[in-house]
């Protein structure tokens, strides 16, 4: 196994927006950086076919306080809040900025000539989202960053964060097409792998990669993080999204209709019929919504187009492109498929895992010389890009007075990983990374799915961990390709089972996390779970939103 | 499966096989016909379809399970 060694300023795992924002602007204030990206950086990520939403603060239209732009994000569009006001007073004072530079790079932001508001909005409130035309975003993004000098290194999966006396230097990566393994040292690393995808099981059993965020976010930015000893935040609160079934996608901000009952009647109060300045709010207040319809014996529930107008019918149909619903569209063209004449049904999709990485509004995480940006640490289009770009010139700033770090620092952990490669690779017999992510699943699903208690989590937690024992010995890689989806499951198992100990500690009922055991609310544990290791062990505690909620 | 490949027309330029994040073409060489070596990592976002050089040399196939849903016109 070839191993080659590369010294950098910043390395920036995962090249979707936030990474590559983050090393674009390292690199123009002079730092020397690597995008280390396990798949290609022109798809991927979040954005890696496109978006049409951009959420912006611009102070001509929305007036001059900020704060009442903000207040109403949070109140209206925002869902369970993970974040303190201070972070959204960092992001929303840059994202204009961020518009415009994308606007000068070429990402068309604007709609006719002019700033196009719609989407994700209550009639008659004040608008936060600009429609822009993303779906060739990456490949912009990728064209700066290499006419920046950025060095972008495709199939490269970081593994494992590498640690000195002085924080964070650099990190242990394998080549997920040749027998290769890389050794970066970094005086700073940022973490923007995403969320975290095959944790819980898909919409369609046996198609685990069919999922809005695509297949291969594996929480290998918190995994990691956690594993160096940095914060993790909220990891217990589950999420679950809504959209067309069963073609898991986003874009429920995109359709112009109405979601109905069985019986044609509106399901929320806010439209009742389509209109190209809001999506149907409803979906954002509740997401559950087309589940507890088919609980309760009232669905299906279905997103009606039927009323739209021609021309919202060609607004929608060029927007849903930029969201890079292509594939979609052209599935619905085969099947014959018209959404002004037939109604789509909508599904509440399956749990799927929160939480995230610790960061402040300069984007540090707690361990020196770690950044986290994108989804990892706060979310959303905008937030990526806005922080991303922050997240570069902090982590530039830092190298200036950083040392590259010492060759001999971390012999012992990259020795570490190689033997696990090795046993990866040597084994002929055994459950290959599918297997074990199926197994994953379903004790994530039977034991810390949405309505949990002490017992079943306790019990989760001992089969998880008797699993993760297994697997560790037991898994086999056939090839490159598989050793990343094996490492792809090791952090998920990591992940799982933070999320039982969360749980645990989470002893009262709030969102997706029910506790009958504890079905209050309670208003003292309002404020950011967090876990970190230390000595090895995991320690959990209870900390205020930074700027308050 | 999800990408379908027409070798008469595929002229093993390897664009797909370049640009696919989940590598579902794993082990394809350049010059030849790529091969879907992992059809269930394919996410279906049909990069590989908008990138190929070729009109009509890749299609992405969308596998039954996710076919979508919806509420044809009533006939009684």
């Amino acid at each position: 196994m070839e191993e080659i060694i590369i010294e950098c300023d910043v390395l920036c795992v995962g090249g979707g927006i936030a990474g590559l924002m983050a090393a674009i602007r390292a690199r123009e204030l002079g730092a020397k950086v690597i995008v280390a990206e396990k798949g290609n950086v022109e798809y991927s990520g979040c954005g890696r076919a496109g978006n049409d939403h951009f959420e912006t603060y611009i102070p001509d239209i929305h007036g001059s306080d900020m704060d009442a732009f903000i207040d109403e994000l949070l109140r209206t569009a925002k869902g369970e809040i993970l974040l303190g006001r201070d972070i959204f007073r960092t992001q929303f004072a840059k994202a204009f900025d961020i518009v415009q530079l994308w606007e000068n790079w070429g990402i068309p932001m604007k709609y006719k000539g002019k700033w196009e508001f719609a989407g994700h909005a209550f009639p008659g409130r004040t608008m936060t989202h600009i429609k822009y035309e993303g779906r060739l975003q990456k490949k912009v993004l990728v064209k700066e960053a290499l006419a920046r000098g950025v060095q972008i290194l495709n199939r490269i999966m970081v593994c494992e964060l590498l640690q000195n006396d002085s924080g964070v230097c650099g990190a242990f990566g394998i080549h997920t097409r040749e027998d290769k393994v890389f050794v970066f040292r970094a005086k700073a690393v940022l973490l923007a792998t995403g969320k975290c995808s095959r944790l819980y099981p898909s919409l369609t059993p046996g198609w685990m990669f069919n999922d809005p965020h695509g297949g291969v976010q594996t929480g290998d930015g918190r995994a990691m993080a956690y594993r160096a000893g940095a914060e993790l935040q909220n990891v217990e609160m589950p999420q679950r999204h809504i959209g067309p079934k069963y073609f898991a996608k986003f874009g429920q901000a995109t359709w112009i209709g109405v979601l109905k009952d069985p019986q044609g009647k509106p399901i929320g109060p806010f439209i009742t019929k389509p209109d190209r300045r809001y999506g149907d709010m409803i979906m954002e207040v509740n997401k559950l919504v087309a589940e507890e319809y088919k609980q309760a014996g009232k669905g299906p529930i279905f997103m009606d187009c039927t009323d739209i107008t021609d021309d919202d019918y060609e607004y929608m149909m060029h927007w849903m492109v930029h969201e890079g619903n292509i594939s979609l569209l052209d599935h619905m063209r085969e099947e014959g498929i018209d959404i002004r004449k037939h109604p789509i049904e909508f599904a509440t999709y399956p749990l799927r895992c929160g939480g995230l990485i610790v960061a402040n509004e300069k984007t540090e995480t707690s361990l020196k010389g770690l950044y986290a940006s994108g989804d990892e640490a706060f979310g959303d289009i905008s937030a990526a890009a806005t922080f991303g770009w922050i997240s570069g010139e902090n982590a530039a700033a830092y190298t200036e007075t950083a040392d590259i770090p010492d060759a001999a620092d971390n012999e012992g952990k990259i020795e570490e990983m190689k033997v696990k490669i090795d046993r990866l690779k040597a084994q002929e017999h055994g459950p290959d990374w599918e297997e074990a992510n199926i197994a994953l699943q379903q004790v994530m699903i039977d034991y810390a799915g949405s309505v949990r208690n002490e017992a079943l989590l306790r019990q989760g937690l001992s089969h998880l961990s008797r699993l993760k024992e297994k697997a560790h010995t037991v898994m086999i890689a056939r090839n490159p390709h598989e050793l990343g989806r094996c490492f792809e499951v090791h952090n998920m198992l990591d992940i799982g089972e933070l999320v039982f100990l969360m749980a645990l500690e989470r002893k009262e009922t709030r969102g997706l996390h029910v506790r009958p055991d504890f079905p209050i609310e309670d208003p003292k544990l309002n404020q950011a779970h967090i876990i970190c290791k230390k000595d090895d062990m995991p320690m959990m505690l209870w900390r205020s939103y930074q700027g308050g909620k | 499966m999800p990408p379908v490949i027409d070798p008469e027309k595929c002229t093993g330029c390897n664009k797909c096989v370049d640009i696919c994040t989940e590598d579902v073409f794993y082990g394809s060489k350049k010059g030849e016909v790529p091969t879907v070596t992992y059809p269930k990592e394919c996410i279906h976002f049909s990069g590989c379809v908008y990138e190929c050089p070729v009109p009509g040399a890749i299609r992405v196939r969308i596998p039954l399970p996710m076919m979508l849903v919806y509420k044809s016109e009533v006939r009684v």
